[in-house]
């Protein structure tokens, strides 16, 4: 028997054997603004323990780096990455002087990286296993529990990002919630206004060049610039419309963030229900019409459904780009996530910044999972029901 | 009956069916046969207004069709079309109930006409009916296409080119199939085709058009016998012409007394076929048998070739 490699596995061990042996694996901090002194895994962990995880990663990478079975590849990932999870609190414990409460212990590029390659080890794992839509689901939930239950059980407490969330917790869920807040409700608004609009720019062909060149051209405004040249407009609204102010509408603040992301999400639903409708199959159309359907019955029993799914993609793009540009709020006061992002910054702290990009990338990416598997579930639900 | 009265269809001053006449009597196939950009598809959907013509009055069975808003007179009329136009998120049962249900029937007697017309069509009601249109084969979708329009027992029914996207021994098929349905429900069948074949066999009357134009409108021996003009003698192909004319005998009329050796041949297969089998064969002639396999005589080379000219 000779031993065969795998292609994506060469590039999971180099990064590996970099990351463990050569990078460091925790950064200690004599306070959260100071430069950090890196530490090795062996440095960071009691030898038993360093010595245990070295093991595990070689194990992992030799296990990536073959051509092994699928479920042997899948138990290395979830193996390392819990290890990985479960250790870095422990080190974290062990770093941090008895009773330094101005000390950070952060995770350093080592562990990202070993991160990093074991998650992709995962994701092509579950990607080969062609797992469906609601299994997908299924592990991303099982994944966020297992993240959750470590959070809560205080193991990763004297790591520096949660030392970051303990100061700030009741401002982190209010301006989380103001996150979701902004990026759903923009949706909301953007699928409310969208679709209609593009049902109408596909139906009078002279609209649809004009609506999406429009369209297109607010895309490329950039969001600070946007943020600007709503303040006029907003203001003149607070100022003059009775009831405006009262209902938070200001130049600067919620609103000017929300008619943006609203503005943006506009493009990718519009765009989408006019390829969607473009879509449908033009003999189904003309039997629909041919067998006496009104323009109505003909638009929601047969058009509609049809471009659902592609209409739904839409929506999954700008669900995603929300969360990601919802954090951008923060800079004219409209709150979110990025409020601790950009304070984070001005205060040279990392780790603030983290806290608020972390949840952010984990939003947007539990976003995609489980709008992708919605997606698979509409267009394949022909095949599956009739199976 | 469908009375056609000098319909005339203008797309930015072109006529596109130009002053057409005609008249196709109840329970019988008009087959409308032409090139592409003849008009014959333009005049089919002027039928149901699927296309509003610019001039010129369609009644059905004497009533104006404008009499009704369009959309109530086409789910009156039966549609069927080429690649079926089946609605892919919908079963095959959803699909052919598609009109009783627009037509607010109620649920046990759309279930019960779906079940008649797959069972008519072949297709078992409990293994088909909760299909989707892209798990059945070509000829499956065409049927059910053509079973969708029967549906809510329409008295006229419009195909354009049902059969265009099928292979020839499905399609052969398929044309029987449609012959014998029509011969059971007694529909006014109005069938458009740019295939002369097609036109030949199934149509009672052929209509042949041309540059928006009805060239001629006759009986198929007619039109294969005399063609109006160029134009309808090129159509019908002048080196096919006489096996057209005997595939519309049938070998009862030919049958000359005496007998013959071999294989008999049924009564009622086509003249055509007959000569086929002569020729093949090297025979001078074939015995015939009736429907109940008593010897009617015989067809000889001879008797089929004076029957292959117009009279």
């Amino acid at each position: 028997m000779t031993l065969r490699f795998d292609k994506l596995g060469v590039v999971i061990a180099a990064i590996v054997a970099y990351a463990a042996f050569a990078a460091p694996f925790a950064t200690f901090r004599a306070n959260r603004i100071v430069p950090g002194q890196a530490r090795s895994v062996l440095e960071a962990l009691p030898a038993a323990l360093g010595t245990l995880l070295l093991a595990i990663l070689i194990i992992g990478g030799i296990v990536a780096l073959l051509r092994t079975p699928l479920v042997l590849r899948l138990a290395a990932s979830v193996i390392t990455l819990a290890a990985l999870a479960i250790l870095i609190g422990v080190a974290g414990g062990l770093l941090t002087p008895a009773g330094n409460t101005f000390a950070r212990i952060a995770p350093a590029s080592g562990f990202w990286l070993l991160i990093f390659a074991f998650t992709l080890l995962l994701a092509d794992v579950l990607t080969r296993l062609d797992l469906s839509p609601s299994a997908r689901v299924g592990v991303l939930a099982v994944a966020a529990l297992a993240i959750g239950a470590l959070l809560v059980s205080g193991s990763w407490d004297s790591l520096s990002i949660l030392k970051e969330y303990a100061s700030r917790a009741d401002s982190f869920w209010a301006e989380g919630s103001k996150h979701i807040t902004l990026a759903l409700g923009s949706l909301a608004a953007a699928v409310v206004a969208g679709v209609p609009l593009g049902i109408l720019c596909h139906r009078v062909e002279a609209l649809r060049a004009g609506v999406l060149n429009v369209l297109n051209i607010i895309q490329t405004i950039p969001s600070i610039a946007l943020f600007g040249l709503l303040i006029a407009p907003l203001g003149w609204i607070a100022a003059h419309v009775p009831g405006a102010a009262a209902a938070g509408i200001r130049g600067i603040g919620t609103a000017p963030a929300f008619v943006a992301l609203f503005l943006y999400s506009l493009l990718p639903v519009v765009a989408n229900t006019v390829v969607g409708l473009a879509g449908v199959p033009r003999a189904a159309n003309d039997a629909a019409r041919g067998m006496g359907m009104t323009d109505r019955q003909r638009l929601f029993d047969v058009e509609f459904p049809l471009a659902f799914p592609v209409i739904l993609t839409g929506i999954r793009i700008v669900l995603v780009q929300n969360i990601g540009l919802a954090t951008i709020a923060a800079l004219i006061g409209g709150g979110g996530f990025g409020v601790f992002v950009f304070q984070g910054v001005g205060q040279t702290a990392m780790d603030l910044v983290l806290l608020g990009a972390v949840p952010t990338v984990a939003l947007a990416f539990a976003a995609a999972i489980i709008l992708d598997a919605v997606i698979e579930m509409t267009s394949t639900k022909r095949r599956a029901d009739s199976e | 009956m469908i009375e056609i009265e000098g319909i005339t269809k203008r797309y930015n001053g072109t006529a596109v069916v130009d002053d057409v006449s005609m008249i196709v009597e109840p329970r019988t196939i008009a087959v409308i046969v032409g090139t592409s950009g003849s008009g014959k598809t333009t005049l089919l959907r002027m039928i149901n207004r699927l296309v509003e013509p610019t001039a010129g009055v369609i009644k059905l069975d004497g009533a104006d069709n404008r009499s009704l808003p369009g959309y109530q007179l086409r789910r009156s009329i039966g549609y069927a079309i080429q690649g079926h136009g089946l609605f892919p998120h919908r079963t095959v049962a959803q699909n052919i109930g598609t009109v009783p249900l627009l037509l607010g029937w109620d649920k046990d007697r759309i279930k019960a006409r779906v079940e008649e017309l797959m069972t008519l069509y072949q297709l078992d009601p409990q293994a088909y009916g909760p299909r989707y249109p892209h798990e059945l084969s070509g000829g499956q979708q065409q049927r059910v296409g053509v079973a969708r329009a029967l549906a809510a027992e329409p008295n006229v029914l419009l195909m354009d080119e049902p059969f265009g996207a099928l292979d020839p021994i499905i399609r052969t098929k398929a044309q029987e199939d449609l012959l014998a349905i029509q011969k059971r429900f007694g529909t006014t069948i109005v069938l458009v085709t740019h295939d002369m074949e097609e036109a030949v066999h199934m149509g009672d009357k052929i209509a042949v058009m041309d540059a928006g134009k009805l060239l001629q409108y006759a009986r198929p021996a007619e039109i294969l016998a005399r063609p109006a003009n160029g134009f309808v003698e090129t159509l019908v192909g002048s080196s096919e012409r006489p096996f057209r004319l005997l595939s519309l005998g049938r070998v009862r009329d030919a049958v000359e007394p005496g007998g013959a050796e071999g294989e008999a041949i049924p009564g009622d297969a086509s003249q055509r076929d007959a000569l086929a089998e002569l020729l093949w064969t090297g025979r001078p002639a074939l015995p015939v048998k009736g429907a109940d396999g008593k010897p009617l005589g015989r067809v000889t080379v001879e008797g089929l070739v004076k029957r292959a000219r117009p009279a």
